[in-house]
């Protein structure tokens, strides 16, 4: 069936009911070159489109490295052992370049000072870079870049040099250059740590509006009450190996995160303190568990 | 024990990153917030003598900070840096930790035993022959972090200190920062992270386009929505969760908060 599903989606096709299936994960395995670990270990999941998966748990546990597998700079910049498969928007990873991926799927680093490029002299330039290496017109360059710019909130300092943002800029400028892009998987590893609150919102926001518009989204990140705010799905990471992955109510309402090393949002830890659920299942986010205090049985 | 008067600073001489900024530092634990831009680093770096003042005065310990170099200041004032590849330059993080409290001119015997202890503080001291820029990103922040300590300085500074840091990393941070408060060293931080502010911090000052838009006790400034909107700031999670279910007092903690929703419905249910 799974199968199935996949070959008629690398036509083009969209089966009736069933999402299209945008990343497909199967038993990845990955070591990097001189390491003796697994740094990934039987990794497996999908992702249809329009979908916004979040990788979680502990440093190093992998969700970088899994990042990476997703645009191919795992296995094909950093090297090492690789088996299993990953195939994105259609295309195996394995048998195609870093660049043919690359128009399918952007990825913002982990930090975002590697990102930037050094070779541009200001901040609208660095965000129009990967533009001119699609080799987009002129007219479309400035469009898409000034968008951007404007999206991110950064328009103010489009004149002046990269290195001479602040941190906060600096990871907003990384997320602006690559949503420009487009691309139709978009793969961010912590992209809001560097922000402020409302920053850190405001990008979770466009990323659900992109998610409305069927790109699907990738997303690493510390913060469990924003994963499970925005995110649709969550995949727990721990050691390299996959524990979980699930909806974000029934993963923190029905498993002991805390085990791979993840706590649950603070408003499930403070319901599960304090109420009796009607229906097994936890609140996750700001709004469920005010929702939760105000209706439910009180454990006193 | 940090006084700031009239303070104002400029990149290019044109438009001003602080202006008019007046502070004084007192011993309470100290974050300092607010959006992105706003100028927080700018502070900190001047303070720590990396920026000099455009124009106004700093003191340290009453001192005048222009009267001395940074590098006289550095066995007083230690400071974490936002981008950990601004502050790592060393070929293993033994030396990393090292070259502070030499530099210092610490005796080695002391400058290792500093550094050792501040390795283990922060869970690297397995790591101590490794290349630093072989580390994960939040590994690299937690050396930084531990060579600052090492230099045992009066003064310790952070900025964003929890960067990629998980739920452990979070802890082992805190445990610092709570140590250092009794060591009676003056801590402050720039942060984004509300949580963690309300966790560990006494005094919050909230910074909006290089000024001081609001100063007082982490509890007061969290109850003041409306000003930390125009810095771009939300408040931690359990205090917006607090305000909804109605609390009456603010909580920053989760423990605070379930002891006054307790007591709020016992009240309501007439129990006591
Ligand atoms: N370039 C590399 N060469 C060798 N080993 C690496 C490399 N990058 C990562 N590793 C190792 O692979 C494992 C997974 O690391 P990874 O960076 O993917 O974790 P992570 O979950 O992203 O951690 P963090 O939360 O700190 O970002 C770790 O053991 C790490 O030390
Ligand atoms: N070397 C520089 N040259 C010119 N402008 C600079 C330089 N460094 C910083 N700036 C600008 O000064 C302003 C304040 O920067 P600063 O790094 O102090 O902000 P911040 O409050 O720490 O922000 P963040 O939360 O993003 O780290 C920003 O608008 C930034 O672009
Ligand atoms: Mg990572
Ligand atoms: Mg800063």
């Amino acid at each position: 069936m799974m199968l199935d599903v996949r070959r008629i989606n690398a036509c083009g096709l969209n089966l009736e009911g069933c999402g299209v299936k945008k990343i497909i994960v199967e038993h990845l395995k990955y070591r990097y070159p001189q390491s003796t670990e697994l740094a990934l270990n039987d990794i497996s999941f999908e992702a249809e489109e329009g979908e916004k998966i979040g990788f979680i748990g502990c440093n190093g546990s992998g969700k970088s490295t899994l990042c990476q597998a997703l645009t191919g700079l795992v296995p094909h910049f950093y090297r090492g052992a690789y088996g299993g498969h990953v195939t994105v928007d259609g295309m195996e990873v394995m048998s195609s370049s870093i660049s043919e991926i690359a128009v399918k799927v952007g990825i913002v680093f982990q930090n975002p000072f590697t990102q930037v490029t050094g070779a541009k002299e200001t901040v609208y330039d660095e965000v129009a870079f990967g533009l001119e290496n699609l080799g987009l017109p002129r007219g479309e360059i400035i469009t898409r870049a000034d968008a951007a710019l404007k999206l991110l909130r950064i328009d103010r300092f489009k004149d002046q040099a990269p290195f001479s943002l602040s941190g906060g800029q600096m990871q907003r400028m990384a997320i602006a250059g690559m949503i420009a892009m487009r691309p139709r998987i978009i793969v961010l590893d912590e992209p809001t740590s560097q922000l402020d609150p409302q920053g850190s919102d405001e990008v979770y926001q466009a990323l659900d509006d992109l998610s409305a518009q069927g790109l699907t989204v990738v997303l690493t990140e510390h913060k469990i009450e924003k994963v499970a705010r925005y995110c649709d799905k969550i995949l727990i990471l721990q050691n390299g190996r996959s524990m979980a992955f699930d909806t974000p109510a029934q993963l923190f309402s029905a498993k002991n995160t805390e085990a791979w090393g993840v706590r649950p949002p603070v408003y499930t830890r403070v319901c599960r303190e304090l109420l009796r659920p009607p229906a097994g299942v936890y609140p996750v986010t700001l709004a469920e568990a005010g929702e939760a205090l105000a209706n439910w049985e009180v454990i006193l | 024990m940090i006084s700031v008067s009239r303070l104002h600073f400029s990149y290019d001489g044109k438009s001003e990153v602080l202006s008019d900024i007046n502070i004084d530092i007192d011993q309470r634990s100290t974050a300092i917030i607010g959006q992105n831009g706003a100028g927080k680093t700018t502070f900190i770096k001047i303070l720590k003598g990396l920026l000099k003042p455009g124009s106004g005065k700093v003191t340290i310990l009453g001192e005048d900070t222009a009267k001395r170099s940074a590098a006289q200041w550095a066995g007083v004032i230690g400071m974490v840096f936002q981008n950990p590849n601004d502050q790592i330059f060393k070929k293993t993080v033994l030396e990393e930790t090292l070259f502070g409290p030499l530099n210092i001119k610490m005796m080695p015997k002391a400058a290792r035993e500093n550094a050792m202890e501040a390795l283990s503080a922060v869970g690297l001291a397995d790591k101590t022959d490794s290349n630093p820029y072989d580390l994960n990103l939040s590994d690299k922040k937690l050396l930084c972090i531990a060579s600052v300590l090492a230099m045992n300085t009066r003064v310790v500074i952070f900025d964003e200190p929890t960067i990629a840091q998980d739920w452990q990393g979070m802890e082992r941070i805190k445990n610092i920062i709570k140590a250092l408060k009794v060591q009676g060293k003056l801590v402050m931080t720039v942060v984004h992270d509300m949580d963690f502010v309300a966790e560990c911090f006494e005094r919050v000052i909230v910074f909006n386009e290089g000024k001081v838009l609001l100063d007082g006790s982490t509890d007061y400034v969290f109850t003041q929505t409306d000003i930390l909107r125009r810095a771009c700031v939300s408040p931690p999670h359990i205090v917006q969760l607090g305000a909804l279910a109605g609390l009456r007092r603010v909580c920053l903690t989760e423990d605070e908060f379930v002891l006054a929703y307790r007591e709020k419905r016992c009240e309501e249910l007439g129990v006591s």
